[in-house]
């Protein structure tokens, strides 16, 4: 009876001490979808440069991004938020912002100089009404042109292609050869990726804002528009028959074993290529866009922090804004996600080929372009991405789609 | 002794109020108040949350100038009809399979029956491997030497419907072969006996004789399997996510796809009171019959 009572002792000692602890630093519980290999290891460095920095990083992974957006909104409304969310930087969280729910980060964003070191269209999306209401962490270009140096020296392609009309030349030798010429994942995101692809490269950047920032109805009914839809869907004649609902990275593996040659879809291909020992310029390429003025377009994560009145957890977003966008941070983030660092005024002489074509596009303000989810709502960009999906897999007259295109945007 | 009677009834007709009170509550609350709740929310403009501001049928216009909402209304009457035609046609001629006391009776049950205790997701993703054209069945009959076998429904905008149908249809039979195994066991031994003696045909008695008793079995079995028109959703989010593009769409899809990714939830709404009402129009006709056959029955 004696030892019991000794040892409920001990333990009841052990577990006060557990408890305070438990409460040493400022506590933040993250909600994110980073779940793959090397998302885990990029938001690993973030877990341990806020360990780091005296925090406490409570991780609550939940797989597909929009599952961890609805969990988030759910428990914000509910009253149980977390310390922080992830969302994309985009309009997905202005939502929240207009009712008042999120608390904002001006103290860290003044003190770190933020609207200084960030890009204009990331600014645009995290700054509502002057004042800063999401950390962006990282960026990334989704229609980065990849393509595989085995194929296209079997096809007897020499020449990287500098223009569209190049690339559509590429394509049809890659189709000679009987390789497949676009590995292609036949799901609506990468559909519109495409579509991204085209608008920016034949397009051009004047008419990708006319058309997606402005939604102007004469720039969508315009010949100029006519032509992008055309080559949007002429790049479905070089598609192989297993593409649809394939998933990126498996069109990704067809260009790592050589049989196909290109795949338009973002840098977090990059992972992918990595994992198989594959080394840029060597065995596979990047082309970040066509001709001396092509675009870069932004896209991202960043975290938003609901609103709580709670000191404890006030003082835990703050450090974890701070730290998140840390000049080291960062680097050591965006080397293992595939992105390059939101801030421009980073280090980047030892990221590789491909992110450094890209850094160096991005150091021209005229060629920064928000990707179609940074100017349209959730709403808009689901409906304008219904009918690009319909277009890619069904013949429709081309006229038509430019009217379903502005009946989607006019919403 | 009068009084005592009296108050005994009270108090019988109190507890059994008391028991119901429960049920009573989670209908009222739970279904008619969030319909009600959703049919206010579809006459508003709600996005991620929801607001006051009405805005009358303007969701409901919206609703079917959108064509995908169009095509996954009638998908669902093609992928209906289809589903519930097969499953009772298969399920019945497992049950009569069955019914004709086969040696290893309980096995061939067991393997019937053991597609339901599949999830749909399982089913869908399952079936999704078999009938890629490029790792599936196609593959497989042309390495046989079939050279010109051609099945990619799957990814044909057209065809893409009826692989949900077989993928489902697979799943169900076996739940419908159980339920009309246990109507087939209920019918009497005498009439097989006076079928034989007057030498009607087996295919006949089960035709003529027996399908019309097995009425109660077979409207239980409608129930089943409408619901699960209405409910499909998981079978073509693991099969073809709606595709390829927007093929394979379902109105259940498109509720949840806006409740959440698109944050819509106005929109989501008027689809679910839509489909709500397309239920309701299908079962009232059907309903107002019975009840009008139970009135004549017991005048």
């Amino acid at each position: 009876m004696r030892r019991t009572m000794k040892q409920f002792g001990v333990l009841s000692v052990l577990m006060a001490l557990a408890g305070v602890a438990h409460g040493a630093g400022p506590q933040a519980e993250v909600i994110h979808w980073w779940t793959s290999g090397g998302e885990s290891a990029a938001v690993r460095t973030f877990s341990e440069a806020y360990t780091a920095a005296g925090g406490v990083w409570v991780d609550t992974a939940i797989a597909v991004g929009e599952q961890a957006r609805s969990v988030a909104v759910n428990r914000i409304v509910g009253g149980t938020p977390p310390a922080a969310a992830q969302f994309n930087t985009t309009k997905q969280f202005l939502d929240l912002v207009e009712q008042g729910m999120l608390n904002n980060m001006d103290d860290v964003a003044a003190k770190q100089g933020w609207d200084k070191v960030l890009p204009e269209p990331v600014l645009n999306v995290v700054r509502v009404k002057g004042h800063f209401y999401a950390a962006p962490v990282d960026i990334h270009m989704p229609t980065w042109f990849w393509y595989s140096k085995a194929a296209f020296k079997r096809a007897g392609i020499a020449n990287e292609p500098k223009s569209v009309d190049e690339l559509f030349a590429a394509l049809d030798k890659l189709r000679a050869a009987g390789l497949i010429p676009l590995a292609h994942g036949g799901q609506p995101w990468q559909e519109s990726i495409v579509f991204t692809a085209m608008l920016a490269n034949v397009g051009g950047s004047e008419l990708y804002l006319k058309v997606l920032r402005d939604r102007d109805a004469k720039a969508i009914q315009s010949p100029a528009f006519k032509e992008v839809l055309l080559a949007y869907k002429r790049l479905q004649g070089y598609v192989d028959k297993g593409a649809p609902g394939r998933n990126w990275n498996d069109a990704t593996a067809l260009l790592i074993t050589g049989k196909a040659g290109v795949q338009i879809i973002g840098d977090w291909a990059k992972g992918e290529f990595s994992t198989a020992k594959q080394v840029p310029e060597r065995d596979y390429g990047c082309i970040p866009g066509f001709g001396p003025k092509s675009p870069y377009i932004i896209q991202g994560d960043a975290f938003v922090f609901p609103k709580t009145s709670n000191a404890e957890t006030v003082k835990a977003q703050k450090l974890l804004a701070e730290v998140m966008l840390t000049p080291a941070t960062q680097v050591a983030f965006s080397n293992h996600k595939g992105s390059i660092p939101v801030r421009m005024d980073v280090d980047v002489s030892k990221m590789d080929a491909c992110a450094q074509k890209g850094l160096a596009i991005m150091k021209d303000k005229s060629r920064q372009l928000g990707n179609g989810e940074v100017y349209l709502n959730p709403d808009q960009n689901g409906a304008l991405s219904d009918v690009l999906t319909a277009y890619w897999n069904r013949n429709i007259p081309v006229e038509k789609v430019q009217k379903d295109i502005a009946a989607a945007l006019s919403n | 002794m009068h009084m005592k009677v009296h108050t005994g009834h009270v108090l019988r007709t109190l507890v059994s109020w008391g028991a119901l009170l429960p049920m009573a509550v989670t209908v009222i609350v739970a279904y008619l108040g969030t319909v009600l709740w959703s049919l206010k929310i579809s006459f508003t403009n709600s996005r991620t949350f929801p607001s006051d501001e009405l805005v009358g049928f303007a969701q409901y216009t919206r609703l079917f100038a959108n064509e995908r909402w169009v095509l996954s209304l009638q998908n669902l009457a093609l992928y209906g009809v289809l589903f519930i035609a097969a499953c009772l046609a298969i399920g019945f001629l497992l049950a009569v399979f069955i019914d004709q006391k086969v040696k290893g009776e309980g096995l061939f049950r067991t393997v019937f029956l053991y597609p339901y205790a599949m999830s749909f997701v399982a089913t869908g993703l399952v079936w999704q491997w078999l009938l890629n054209p490029t790792n599936g069945l196609q593959q497989a009959v042309r390495q046989m030497g079939f050279e010109d076998f051609t099945f990619d429904w799957i990814i044909d905008q057209d065809m893409v419907i009826y692989t949900i149908v077989i993928a489902t249809v697979w799943q169900a039979s076996g739940l419908v072969m159980a339920l009309m195994l246990a109507g087939l066991r209920g019918v009497d031994e005498e009439i097989w006996k006076a079928a034989r003696l007057d030498g009607i045909p087996t295919w006949r008695v089960y035709l003529s004789i027996v399908l019309p008793m097995l009425g109660p079995t077979i409207a239980t079995v409608l129930v089943l399997l409408l619901t699960a028109v209405v409910k499909v959703f998981d079978s073509v989010v693991s099969m073809t996510q709606g595709g390829p593009g927007t093929a394979s769409e379902v109105p259940a899809k498109f509720i949840m796809d806006h409740l959440f990714g698109r944050a819509n939830i106005a929109l989501a709404s008027a689809g679910s009171i839509v489909l709500l009402l397309t239920v309701v129009a299908l079962v009232a006709p059907f309903i107002y019959a019975r009840s009008r056959a139970a009135s004549k029955a017991s005048a």
